[in-house]
């Protein structure tokens, strides 16, 4: 555990007074703070060390104490117990690091405040003295065939598992939050939120653009001819398509709903756009091309 | 159309220890858009991150109305950057 220079975080001299103490803490909480420094955890810790400085510093009790031990803070216990031996006789003993000159309950401050002071305070009464956790932001990269339907998923956020619903329709880019999930509140304020944005990986023939999905589709040279009707594979399962007689090369077909889920708007899809691309044959035999060729006179 | 919930500015207030007119001046400045629903005043709660943010800064900062605009522009802007950036390095992972 290391000596911590509150003097020196806030840039202050031993002599400042509560006025400079707080102008200083002030112009360095506005540079740090979580707020103004997203995903950004050397500044949560910056802004964490600034608060922990500034809770000693202004309160005058602790500045008094912190000064008066100082570097030789790993002997405050012996120092303070001498000072209420005759007061009152308490055993020594216990591992020594309890100095419980008040109950300020758990916290995420340093150790040495912890050492010295006895955890984290409360801030009763001062609300400069509660900060929001950071917020955290995070990347989730899902299959588009996973982003087709509702589906719940489970992840490990901060060492613990947490389930939750990825609704059908999500967008690349998207992004959700999980309220509560982000840094923990600094003396006691709420914690932060997690921010979680989708990358959609499109491992499929379709394209997507918005709700609508997009499929070049080829065709042989006769059913494009004749007509006739051919099966695509769409996210939703099969479908039966049918060609008119003359479909030329390039011809965009709309499916009405068959496209892409509508995020939260159950049971409402997109369209989905079919391009005909008429696949000429190879490899003609003889008489394939006789007869192609006769076809041609008949102009 | 999507439905959205409505947060009555007063309950809001009470909760956070803050004036209405805190609320009030966010909306004048166009920070926060305010809809009057049954004569009470109330926000969408798809705003209440950037309004909790806001108190924040106000109070726990002491940064005027004219600092949280400044700040959430340019917030905005790192924010539309850090997108950027996201879809860049997704094209450039095409290439890898």
């Amino acid at each position: 555990m290391e000596f911590v220079d509150y003097y020196s975080i806030l840039g202050v001299d031993k002599n400042a007074t509560q006025e400079d103490i707080k102008k200083a803490y002030r112009k360095l909480a506005r540079k740090h703070h979580p707020d103004v420094n997203p995903n950004d955890a050397a500044a949560s810790k910056k802004f964490q060390q600034i608060n922990e400085a500034n809770e000693v510093l202004s309160d005058p009790e602790k500045r008094k104490k912190y000064d008066q031990y100082g570097k030789d803070w790993e002997h405050a216990e012996q120092f303070e117990k001498a000072g209420r031996g005759q007061q009152r006789q308490q055993p020594f003993g216990g591992g020594g690091q309890q100095f419980s000159a008040e109950d300020f309950g758990g916290g995420d401050f340093s150790d040495f405040f912890e050492s010295l002071f006895g955890g984290r305070p409360h801030g009763q009464g001062r609300r400069t003295a509660k900060f929001r956790g950071q917020d955290y932001e995070s990347e989730l990269k899902i299959d588009l065939t996973d982003a087709y339907t509702t589906h719940k998923q489970t992840l490990t956020i901060n060492g613990k598992n947490v389930r939750i619903t990825i609704p059908a329709g999500i967008e690349d880019g998207q992004k959700i939050r999980l309220k509560g999930h982000g840094g923990e509140g600094v003396n006691g304020g709420p914690a932060g939120d997690l921010y979680i944005t989708f990358s959609i990986v499109n491992n499929t023939p379709f394209k997507r653009m918005g709700n609508d999905l997009y499929l070049n589709q080829h065709i042989d040279l006769y059913t494009a001819l004749l007509g006739g009707e051919i099966t695509i594979d769409t996210l939703g399962g099969k479908l039966k398509l049918k060609v008119k007689p003359e479909t030329q090369n390039g011809t965009k077909v709309r499916l009405k709903e068959k496209g892409f889920p509508i995020y939260k708007e159950e049971g409402k899809f997109g369209d989905l756009y079919v391009t005909m691309h008429v696949k000429l044959p190879t490899n003609l035999t003889e008489k394939q091309k006789e007869l192609i060729k006769q076809l041609s006179e008949l102009k | 159309m999507s439905n959205e919930t409505l947060i009555i500015v007063s309950e809001f207030c009470a909760a956070h220890h803050i004036e209405v007119s805190f609320i009030e001046s966010l909306s004048q400045h166009g920070l926060v858009n305010i809809e009057t629903v049954n004569e009470q005043q109330a926000i969408p709660d798809a705003q209440l991150p950037s309004v909790e943010k806001m108190i924040r800064l106000h109070y726990d900062l002491d940064i005027n109305l004219e600092g949280i605009e400044t700040i959430f522009h340019l917030l905005e802007r790192i924010e539309t950057m850090q997108q950027e950036m996201h879809e860049l390095r997704k094209k450039i992972g095409l290439y890898e």
